[in-house]
C-alpha cells in the first residue's frame, strides 16, 4: 500500500525522480513551484518590470510554465508584465488543434495571447512538406520556430523570452551535441539564459526540472495541454537521444541532472577554434555564417532547390554567399524577405562589405562534420554589427 | 469471477489505442491474482492496436510512460508487482510527445 508523504501525514501519490522522496500532493505542488523560483532567482533571471514572452506550444511544458510563471509572478511579486506568444506553423490538424489550446489557456490564465505566424516567410509547413516530402522536415520546422518566436517577441517589445525547455530536454540536447562533436552547441545549451550578447534573451525556468514532474504536475492540476505527434514525422535524431535519456533515468534517476552538470561543467582550451557570433546579412539574425540558416533554407524553397540548407551546406552556402558578393548589395534580397514580416526594424539593412569564408582565410575550419558546419563553421562575415537591429539565438 | 478494471491512455499513449483514451476492461478469471506485470502482455494482446514497440520495452512499460494506479505513482505501489484489485484505475501517460 501506498507510503506516507515525507513531509507530513497525508497519502504519497508521487516519488520524485531527483531526490526519491514520496510526496503527497500538496507537498509536490509546493516542492515543485518552490524549486522554479529558487531556479529563477538563483540566476536573477528577471528585473522587476519586465514583459516576459512565455513561448507557448499548447504543449505540456509550456502549458505548465505558463501556469507556475503567473503563479510564482503573483506569489513572489516578481512584477512582470507575462505574455503567451506561440508560432502557427500551418500544418493543418497539428497546430490548429494545438493552437486551439493555447486559446484555452489566454483564457484559464488570463494572459495575453500573440500568434505570429509562418506566413510571415511565405511558406506554411503544409506547403514546405508539398515540396520537400516527409524527410528533413523538421529541420525547417525547427529553423522557421526559432526564428518566428523572436519575430513576435519583438513585435510585442518583450524584454526576455522563457521557453518550456526541461532538464530531459537539456541532457538530451548535451548527449546530441557530444555525439555530433559539436563544441560551440555544447558550450552554450547548458545555459539557463543564452542570447544576452544580442537583443532577446532567452531562458529556461525549467532547466533542472524533470519531466516526469512536469506531466504529474499538469495531471494533478488537471491543466488542460495538447499532445499528438507532429505530423510530419518527428525529429528522428532527436528521438534516440530521448529514448537513451529515458533509459538511463530508468537506471539511475540522477543521471539527467549529472549530465547537464557535467555540460555545465565542461571547459574548453583557449586554443580551440569557437564559432564567431555574427549576424546574417540578409535579415539580421544572430549566425555564425555570413547567411543564417533560415535564408539558407528559404533561398532553397524559393528557387525551387529545398535541399540547400540540409546536410552538406558548406558548399551550397558558400556559393550563396558569392551570388551575393556578386551582386554587391544584399538589401536587394531581403526585401521581399520582409515584405511579409511587416517589421520595420529590419528595413535598414547592412552595408556589407565583402565575405570571406574561414576556410579560406585561415588554416583550417574547426568543423568535423557536415553537421557542425551547417551552423558553427563556414562562411564569416566582415558585417558592421552596429548598423543591424540584431536579434538574439540559442541553440 | 473477472475482475472489472478502468484502463486511462494520455500524453499521446492514446494514439496507439485508436485515439480511445478510456478502456472499461474485465480481466478474466485466473489462479493467482492479476499484476500489473501480466496485465501488460493483455493490454499488448487485447487493445493495442499498433507500434507496441511505442509502449512496450522488454516486460515493462517503455522508460518515458508514467503509471498510475488509483491516482498514485505505480513506483510507490511496487510497479509489476502491484495486485490489481477490482474497480482499480490504472493510467498511463506518455512523456514522450511534444513540449
Ligand atoms: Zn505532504
Ligand atoms: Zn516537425
Ligand atoms: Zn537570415
Amino acid at each position: 500500500m501506498p507510503l506516507k508523504c515525507g513531509l507530513c501525514d497525508k497519502q504519497a501519490i508521487l516519488k520524485r525522480p531527483k531526490t526519491g522522496d514520496a510526496l503527497c500532493k500538496e507537498c509536490f505542488f509546493l516542492a515543485f513551484e518552490e524549486e522554479v523560483h529558487q531556479t529563477i532567482t538563483d540566476a536573477n533571471l528577471f528585473i522587476k518590470g519586465e514583459t516576459v514572452a512565455i513561448g507557448a506550444s499548447g504543449g505540456k511544458d509550456s502549458t505548465v510554465l505558463a501556469y507556475v510563471m503567473k503563479a510564482l509572478n503573483e506569489r513572489y511579486a516578481y512584477n512582470l508584465n507575462l505574455v503567451l506568444l506561440s508560432v502557427d506553423e500551418g500544418i493543418t490538424g497539428y497546430r490548429d488543434d494545438s493552437l486551439e489550446s493555447v486559446k484555452r489557456n489566454e483564457i484559464q490564465y488570463c494572459l495575453p495571447l500573440k500568434i505570429v505566424s509562418y506566413e510571415l516567410y511565405g511558406w506554411t509547413m503544409d506547403a514546405i512538406v508539398k515540396q520537400i516530402g516527409l524527410k528533413n522536415n523538421c529541420t525547417f520546422c525547427g529553423v522557421f520556430r526559432r526564428q518566428a518566436l523572436d519575430r513576435g517577441a519583438l513585435m510585442l517589445k518583450v524584454d526576455k523570452i522563457v521557453t518550456g525547455h526541461n532538464a530531459d530536454d537539456i541532457a538530451e540536447t548535451v548527449i546530441m551535441n557530444v555525439l555530433r562533436g559539436d563544441i560551440g552547441r555544447l558550450r552554450r545549451c547548458t545555459a539557463i539564459t543564452t542570447g544576452t550578447d544580442g537583443a532577446l534573451p532567452r531562458c529556461k525556468p525549467f532547466k533542472y526540472t524533470y519531466e516526469k514532474e512536469i506531466v504529474m504536475y499538469a495531471y494533478f492540476k488537471k491543466l488542460d495541454y495538447f499532445s499528438t505527434e507532429c505530423i510530419y514525422s518527428p525529429n528522428a535524431y532527436r528521438g534516440f537521444a530521448r529514448a537513451y535519456i529515458k533509459d538511463l533515468e530508468k537506471i539511475r534517476p540522477s543521471a539527467i541532472i549529472d549530465i547537464i552538470h557535467s555540460g555545465e561543467s565542461l571547459s574548453v582550451k583557449k586554443e580551440v577554434k569557437m564559432p564567431v557570433q555574427g549576424v546574417c546579412v540578409r535579415c539580421g539574425y544572430i549566425s555564425s555564417n555570413t547567411v543564417c540558416k533560415a535564408c539558407v533554407l528559404l533561398e532553397g524553397l524559393n528557387k525551387g532547390r529545398p535541399r540547400l540548407g540540409i546536410g552538406k551546406t558548406h558548399k551550397e552556402r558558400l556559393k550563396m554567399a558569392e551570388d551575393l558578393n556578386e551582386k554587391g548589395d544584399s538589401s536587394i534580397n531581403s526585401q521581399n524577405f520582409f515584405e511579409n514580416g511587416q517589421l520595420d526594424s529590419f528595413s535598414e539593412q547592412s552595408s556589407q562589405s565583402g565575405l570571406s569564408c574561414c576556410r579560406s582565410t585561415t588554416a583550417g575550419c574547426s568543423c568535423q562534420t557536415s553537421e557542425i558546419c551547417n551552423d558553427t563553421a563556414g562562411i564569416h562575415s566582415s558585417v558592421d554589427q552596429q548598423k543591424i537591429n540584431s536579434l538574439a539565438i540559442d541553440f | 469471477m473477472s475482475i472489472p478494471i478502468t484502463l486511462e491512455f494520455s500524453g499521446g499513449a492514446e494514439l496507439l489505442f485508436d485515439r480511445q483514451k478510456r478502456h472499461d476492461i474485465n480481466l478474466p478469471k485466473q489462479e493467482y491474482p492479476w499484476r500489473i506485470q501480466e496485465l501488460l502482455p493483455w493490454i499488448r494482446d487485447n487493445i493495442l492496436k499498433e507500434r507496441p514497440e511505442l509502449f512496450l520495452q522488454g516486460n515493462t512499460v517503455r522508460p518515458g510512460i508514467l503509471v498510475l494506479v488509483n491516482d498514485t505513482d505505480w513506483e510507490l505501489m511496487g510497479e509489476l508487482e502491484y495486485n490489481l484489485q477490482p474497480n482499480d484505475r490504472i493510467i498511463f501517460i506518455s512523456t514522450l510527445h511534444g513540449g
